[in-house]
């Protein structure tokens, strides 16, 4: 195990190597100098000059790359354009917002879909099943975007139920120093009831948003494993022994589908990360998403490098770790 | 891949295909006849005056911002939807497949260098890749075509390297080698048709994921520029204009119709796996 585990991680090092020349190309493909785009619209000449120099511009483009990749190392990002701040700084305050979310989305599509397939899967090409199977080829068709707003419309505007955007109101933000900067645990640990409720009235709209495609695709998967699984000798053996339905289905069944599904909510795990740049912008959620939406819109390169780059290796190690916790779980698989 | 009349009967039991099936045509026969029926013209009737009305008689869904026709604007939105999915998933498609099919059948130091070009473009959650490219290569039409179908690419490299790999050391593939066929022979008359299976039905789902890519863009302010109606640019305008919520219309029906375009692919999709590839 520990040498599967070393081989992976070493494994690891082209894709990493990749993801930051794929990164430091594209920035080269930017139409124009950089040191002017990067400079900024207001820049002197004499700025542009003295930052071609600090870039390294001037130099060969492999030398450019490596002194890049030796800047990443040391976590230095560069600074934002427009507002100055160290890249990883913001990184550093924003990247719980965004896992929270991700985290929260998850939890909703984990307790709807894993019982949504469950139940599927038992009423196969029954009524029940059609109508869950629709609901999730529903939630891959939607679009997150369109959702939220919808969702505003409805429980934010018409309802008044909950507010619209932001993660916390403006009166608990004044009196709330967070933690570790996950809202509803700082809000815990504090105590602070009332400012629970109010990070949790936020989080609920843009978590609902973001979780409908991994619950449709959990609830899919759920049923797929659950019906392989409901073939299975053991499962009519069981049945034949008179072992009450909903132990069979719960205690045998279900506990041997999981190991797919499992897989399937790391990679999506993953994929949310990327997939909150949308729901992030439309709830105005201060996480890295928005950032780099905004990063984009003002042409502040940094912040695009530095928080792509952070999103693409946060999601390869997300995807190694799953990887291996599987190959640990399943004793069947080998490790080569 | 011939069409076996089992693989016609399959879809033809699968509702899911016969709807997608159904949805699918009506949205490019709208698609196509969109220059042919058209009540307004998007150029000349804009004005202050007809701006952000409800549905009425005259405006069954509406206008928008700047006094369109949204009936008119959606309706046009369908085909530069259904242009930007089918050209960039063709595009994705094509790419994916040549690299894959090169991969799996000589493997060696090329599959290494496809297989590490894989990982990288996978390692990137894909709306983001897209918005990277957009950005780097400014907003257009043909800025969203390149980067949805630069997305696609690894799903097809993928799949078609898997179904090469099984399929090269298959007995009819072995005694074509045998006789001397050349590769390039074997792969175009012996691996190629024997892939195509797959390839569809991955095909046709990739129109879905591309078409809310696509949209997505346009939300993010990144699609196709207008004059180009834009299904997502639609919804951005909207959001950004500040009457998402004051005038429900302009963000009700852009959304629902991308939605009908993904369901219709998905469904399609779904009733051609029935159909062409029983065993999954």
């Amino acid at each position: 195990m520990g040498q599967y585990i070393f081989k992976r991680l070493l494994g690891l090092v082209p894709v990493l190597l990749g993801i930051t020349l794929a990164v430091f190309l594209l920035l080269r493909f930017i139409p124009g100098d950089p040191a002017i785009v990067l400079a900024g619209e207001r820049a002197t000449p004499d700025q542009i000059a003295a930052l071609r120099e600090q870039l390294g511009l001037n130099k060969p483009l492999l030398f450019q790359y490596f002194a890049f990749l030796g800047n990443l190392l040391q976590l230095n990002f560069g600074n934002s354009l427009i507002s100055g701040i160290p890249v990883i700084d913001e990184i550093r305050t924003r990247w719980t917002a965004t896992f929270e979310l991700a985290i929260a989305a998850m939890l909703i599509a984990i307790t709807i879909g894993i019982p949504a397939g469950v139940m599927a899967a038992v009423r196969k090409n029954r009524w029940l099943d059609q109508v869950l199977m629709a609901g999730s080829l529903l939630g891959v068709s939607i679009p997150v975007y369109w959702l939220g707003l919808l969702l505003v419309y409805l429980f934010a505007v018409t309802l008044n139920w909950l507010p619209p955007s932001g993660r916390i109101g403006i009166e608990s933000g004044l009196n709330f120093q967070p933690i570790t900067g996950f809202y509803v645990l700082d809000s815990l640990l504090r105590l602070n009831l009332p400012v629970f409720s109010d990070v949790v009235s936020h989080l609920v709209l843009p978590a609902l948003t973001l979780s409908t495609i991994p619950f449709a695709i959990v609830a899919r998967i759920t049923r797929s494993a659950m019906l392989d699984v409901l073939n299975q000798d053991y499962i009519r053996t069981a049945k034949a022994k008179g072992v009450p339905d909903r132990l069979v289905i719960f205690r045998h069944a279900l506990k041997n589908a999981l190991l797919p599904i499992n897989t399937t909510i790391g990679l999506q795990f993953g994929t949310l990360l990327g997939g909150a740049i949308l729901t992030e912008t439309i709830f105005s959620w201060s996480g890295i998403g928005s950032w780099i939406y905004d990063g984009i819109l003002a042409r502040d390169y940094p912040v695009v490098q530095g928080g792509v780059v952070f999103i693409a290796v946060v999601f390869v190690v997300i995807n190694l770790l799953v990887d291996l916790s599987y190959a640990w779980v399943d004793p069947r698989i080998q490790y080569r | 891949m011939e069409l076996q009349p089992q693989a016609i009967q399959r879809f033809r039991k699968s509702l899911s295909g016969k709807i997608g099936l159904g949805l699918t045509i009506a949205l490019v026969l709208l698609a196509l006849l969109a220059p042919l029926l058209r009540p307004y013209n998007l150029a000349a009737d804009q004005s202050y005056v007809t701006r952000l009305i409800a549905p009425s008689a005259a405006h069954p869904f509406g206008t928008d911002g700047l006094g369109r026709d949204l009936l008119t604007l959606v309706w046009y939105g369908i085909r530069t939807s259904l242009l930007i999915s089918l050209v960039s998933v063709g595009f994705g498609t094509g790419i994916g497949l040549v690299l894959g099919v090169m991969a799996g059948y000589f493997r060696g130091w090329l599959d290494t260098i496809v297989g590490w070009l894989t990982d990288i473009l996978l390692a990137f959650p894909s709306i983001l890749l897209a918005i990277v490219i957009v950005t780097v290569t400014s907003p257009s039409l043909q800025s969203v075509i390149i980067a949805v179908g630069i997305v696609q690419i690894p799903i097809y490299i993928r799949l078609t390297r898997s179904v090469v790999l099984s399929l090269r050391e298959q007995e009819f593939v072995q005694a074509a080698k045998a006789l001397g066929a050349t590769p390039f022979w074997i792969i175009w008359r012996h691996i190629l048709p024997a892939s195509l299976s797959p390839l569809v039905v991955q095909a046709t789902l990739s129109i879905g994921t591309a078409t809310l890519e696509a949209a997505g863009l346009g939300f993010l302010g990144l699609g196709a520029q207008p004059p180009t109606p834009e299904l997502g640019t639609m919804l951005a305008d909207a959001f950004k204009g500040g009457y998402a919520l004051s005038a429900p219309w302009t963000t009700i029906f852009p959304g629902l119709v991308i939605t009908l375009i993904v369901l219709a692919f998905n469904l399609l999709g779904d009733g051609l796996r029935d159909g062409l590839d029983p065993r999954s």
